[in-house]
């Protein structure tokens, strides 16, 4: 995919996220849309998977360790072709197999069950370390927040990876800068991030988390890395490209009304128009 | 009387995993720097390829567990119950119970047994942490044999599954031809019509020199080895209610363990008199092991005299 076809689909993606947290009137846009760019570079061009079959044993591993954001990792996965894009809907209703939280044995397409922050990441190690000692060719990757890494089991994790040499194993911050309370440097710095990564023997690379061409560089970079892991840093912008929720902590875990649906439908549109211009 | 053969489970559980890797290739074990006293150490030395030494962090491990079962292979996470159970509860909840994955957890140094480390290290309260996941098994084997026969058939087992062992050398009760381990099908060691003990672990060969005393005595009494605590066997604790009095016995609280599994299902299936013996809602202390067991009344000196208590 070009860049102008990755940014149509990461507009997908956004609408999608707003369509199944305004339905479920609860669910996390903020990090979901801040991370859409990622998440859709990832499932359509990084990943090797196959949405007719979701369980194949060379695919490549994603875990969400900042599980709160299903929102935007179910409307990846729909948008890839793992579920119908309009199953969106029933996304945290009764009886609906998309969990509030990512669920390995209803989902499609999820390798892992998550949503209890900073043990994702374990998870995905896990993966990577099995690939390590079986001989698979296989890679994991794994998304966190940056508020997210003040659970002390990411640094756990950390520490493992990087102490087993795990170069098939790809960490990446989504760095908006903001957690419930606030900002993360006021309510519990994590910074600096990437100098911590390095301290625990990981090959760092920090991006603008929106821009493809760096994204797209960051991963090359990463699958190049021998002898260490990878730790992608992309600073992003919670809420991204729905105007009111741009920078706001409140938008974290929060659903639009229909008055701010009909708004954040109007904001994506054009998004899209300036798409088509270019 | 000649001596009795005495083992640590924890040893037991070291020496079936290091076999079971000699034909189960995709068997991996790990540990958080204990595998000394877990004695994983002894699958170390034979699979060092698939041993993973995760160090200082439970929850860390209890998740690497977790992601390697996701890739088809049957990882053995091993660490003190305290541990295991306690530090990590959160982990095994949500990244190994929640979505049912295939990962032993191997929990050693249960219980006041642990000895002289004392009570930050002596872990009364994991059987009723585990039992309360969904789905999660909980097997507490009672000597060298059926420890053996549990790390197999839990190995065997496609689901979450956690393994009671402890420090102390315990006697070999179940030494004999026709043993046969099956989860979640409890043993009845020795028949009796008046009084029913149901056990499990440690205290197990202690309660069936306690019913040969009491039998002796004119009580006829039944002893059941209960070597898996869930699913627990709920027709074995019905036929055993109809002795009219059932004492359970558990190296573990008497809060939430053994004791508690049988008293819901007789509340509502069979109403019946229970005296649960185990630790009575108090942390232990630091001791040698044998005198620790003998001052919480787990011997059986003290199930005989709590018993006795019970009966009049």
């Amino acid at each position: 995919m070009d860049n102008l076809e990755l940014k149509k689909t990461a507009l997908n993606v956004r609408q999608g996220i707003i369509d199944a947290v305004y339905n479920a009137k609860s669910g996390h846009p903020g990090g979901s849309l801040s991370a859409a760019d990622l998440y859709t570079f990832l499932f359509f061009e990084e990943l090797n998977i196959d949405p007719k079959d979701p369980k194949k044993a060379d695919r490549d591993r994603f875990v969400l360790s900042k599980g709160h954001t299903s929102p935007g990792y179910y409307s990846t996965l729909a948008n890839r072709g793992f579920f119908p894009v309009e199953d969106l809907k029933t996304f945290r209703h009764l009886g609906s197999y998309l969990q509030g939280h990512p669920d390995m044995k209803h989902i499609p397409g999820v390798d892992m069950s998550s949503g209890s922050l900073g043990q994702g990441v374990s998870a995905a190690v896990g993966m990577a370390e099995s690939a390590k000692i079986f001989g698979d060719k296989f890679r994991v990757y794994t998304l966190l927040g940056d508020g997210e890494i003040q659970e002390g089991q990411v640094w756990e994790a950390a520490m493992f990876a990087g102490a087993k040499k795990l170069d098939n194993l790809v960490v990446i911050v989504d760095n908006n800068g903001l957690q419930i309370d606030g900002k993360i440097d006021d309510v519990n710095s994590p910074y600096p991030i990437d100098k911590k990564f390095e301290a625990f023997n990981f090959h760092v690379i920090n991006i603008n988390g929106h821009d493809f061409d760096e994204i797209r560089a960051a991963f090359k970079e990463a699958k190049e890395t021998k002898g260490m892991p990878t730790a992608i840093i992309a600073k992003t912008i919670k809420g991204k490209d729905i105007s009111y929720m741009e920078n706001q902590a409140s938008w974290h875990g929060v659903a639009p009304n229909e008055e701010q649906y009909n708004v954040a439908c109007e904001d994506l549109k054009k998004v899209g128009e300036c798409l088509c211009q270019k | 009387m000649s001596e009795v053969k005495k083992i640590a489970t924890r040893e037991s559980y070291g020496k079936a995993l290091a076999e079971l890797g000699n034909t189960a290739m995709d068997l991996v074990v790990l540990d958080a720097d204990l595998a000394g006293a877990t004695k994983t150490g002894i699958f170390k030395a034979a699979h060092p390829e698939r041993f993973i030494d995760c160090g200082i962090a439970e929850g860390n491990m209890m998740g690497i567990a977790a992601g390697i079962s996701t890739t088809g292979k049957v990882p053995f996470a091993s660490t003190f119950a305290m541990f295991a159970a306690g530090r990590a509860f959160e982990q095994v909840r949500n990244s190994i119970g929640y979505p049912h994955l295939n990962v032993k957890i191997g929990a050693t140094h249960a219980g006041i047994s642990v000895g002289e480390d004392g009570a930050s290290h002596q872990c009364n309260e994991d059987i009723a942490l585990m039992r309360t996941i969904p789905g999660m098994t909980v097997i507490v084997p009672s000597d060298d044999v059926e420890a053996r026969a549990a790390v197999k058939a839990a190995y065997e087992y496609v689901g979450p599954c956690y393994l009671r062992f402890g420090r102390l050398a315990v006697p070999v009760i179940n030494d004999v031809p026709d043993y046969k381990f099956e989860i979640g099908k409890a043993i009845t060691l020795k028949e009796g019509t008046d009084l029913a003990i149901i056990a499990c672990g440690l205290p197990v060969s202690a309660c069936l020199e306690v019913a040969e005393k009491l039998d002796s005595e004119g009580i006829s009494t039944k002893v059941i080895n209960m070597h898996t605590v869930k699913p627990l066997d709920e027709a074995a604790v019905l036929e055993a209610a109809k002795c009219g009095k059932v004492v359970t016995v558990e190296e573990h609280s008497v809060i939430g363990g053994l004791g508690s599994a049988v008293c819901d299902v007789l509340a509502e299936k069979m109403p019946t008199k229970v005296c649960k013996i185990g630790i009575n809602d108090v942390f232990g202390e630091s001791g040698p092991a044998v005198e620790l067991v003998h001052k919480y009344g787990l011997d059986a000196e003290g199930i005989y005299g709590t018993i006795r208590e019970f009966l009049k």
